[in-house]
């Protein structure tokens, strides 16, 4: 049953996770709110793994995810549910037309969903600070990796190597 | 392949333009675009659409399941690694550190991404809005991209009809 729902969620998520890899956040996040498959906890520690291992970051998030409810097996369904939908509608416009373009409607569509979506981010990001933020200290060490991030764009495992050895020093 | 979407362009050039000449550069900036225009994972998509034109449905399954392959080894190896340390002290110092850079970077998307979509008052309305709404009431995220996008489409629609 659980390898169902794990189908049926990851495909959700890749129908409608529109914009990229970190779109996926909020979708997991409501998964931890409904099943019992990973926490909030274990979801910020997979997003940093995701951000920090090589390939499609969404991709990662859903093997992750998946390994984590199901293991191997889970890992499979999650990562192949993610891609069917968007690879069955890629296969019919490439088979229906030869030159796709955007039609007027699916950019309508796209750049309402835009600003919700990136509220659906900063949304799933709120929790995540209130389980990780508890002290003074660690929300000095939150916003001077911010500020950081803002002025020298570094890739992100810059950033997460570096939090890591300043919570081993630190011992936060 | 580090970062995803976007920062792949650039070796998606060398590879399938320079080195193999699977496409043209006008070609693949066309795929990127579309690329961004249909659901799923934009590095996901471009491989479809690439194994597609090349050798239809069976280019476009070897091209996806060769994206997605290297991220299923890589990411089960580190989760079962990491499973096996996860109770270490250690580490658990690392996480405590790592989840406050994962919190300072999903805010550093969220300011990346307002900049460059919302520049409009309407979409400032509209993301303030959503985001008010999603403190208060528990929608799935599905739900509201459908309500979202279709509202969208319909208030496009009326423009179209009354409005020109």
């Amino acid at each position: 049953m659980t390898h169902l729902l794990l189908f049926i969620e990851f495909f959700k998520i890749g129908l409608f996770a529109i914009g990229g890899g970190l779109v996926t956040i909020p979708f997991l996040f409501n998964l931890t709110e409904k099943y019992d498959w990973f926490s909030r906890l274990e979801l910020t520690n997979m997003i940093a793994i995701a951000e920090s291992t090589p390939g499609p970051i969404g991709v990662n998030m859903a093997t992750y995810a998946g390994f984590n409810t199901e293991g191997i097996i889970g890992a499979l369904i999650a990562t192949f549910a993610l891609v069917l939908p968007s690879f069955i509608i890629i296969v019919i416009i490439s088979r229906l037309m030869d030159k796709y373009s955007c039609n007027i409607r699916v950019k309508d569509f796209l750049s309402g969903v835009r600003p919700a979506v990136i509220a659906l981010i900063l949304w799933a990001g709120v929790p995540l600070a209130q389980i990780s933020l508890t002290s003074e200290l660690n929300i000095l060490i939150f916003a001077a990796i911010l500020a950081a991030m803002r002025l020298w764009k570094k890739s992100p495992i810059f950033y997460i190597i570096l939090s890591a050895i300043t919570g081993i020093v630190l011992k936060l | 392949m580090f970062g995803g979407g976007a920062a792949m362009l650039p070796i998606l050039k060398a590879e399938i333009v320079d080195k193999r000449r699977y496409a043209t550069a006008d070609e693949l900036v066309d795929l990127y675009s579309i690329s961004q225009c249909t659901p799923g994972i934009i590095a996901v998509n471009i491989a479809t659409f690439i194994g597609h034109k090349l050798r239809g449905i069976s280019g476009a399954v070897v091209a996806t399941l060769g994206v997605i392959t290297p991220a299923i080894f890589i990411i089960i190896a580190v989760a079962s690694i990491l499973s096996q340390f996860m109770d270490n002290r250690y580490v658990i110092y690392a996480f405590s550190g790592i989840r406050l850079a994962v919190v300072a970077l999903i805010i550093n998307v969220v300011i990346d991404l307002a900049r460059n979509n919302i520049k409009h008052w309407g979409k400032t309305l509209v993301f303030v809005g959503t985001f008010i709404f999603l403190l208060f009431v528990k929608i799935s995220p599905a739900l509201l991209v459908i309500i979202m996008g279709t509202g969208a489409v319909a208030l496009g629609e009326l423009q179209r009809r009354y409005f020109k």
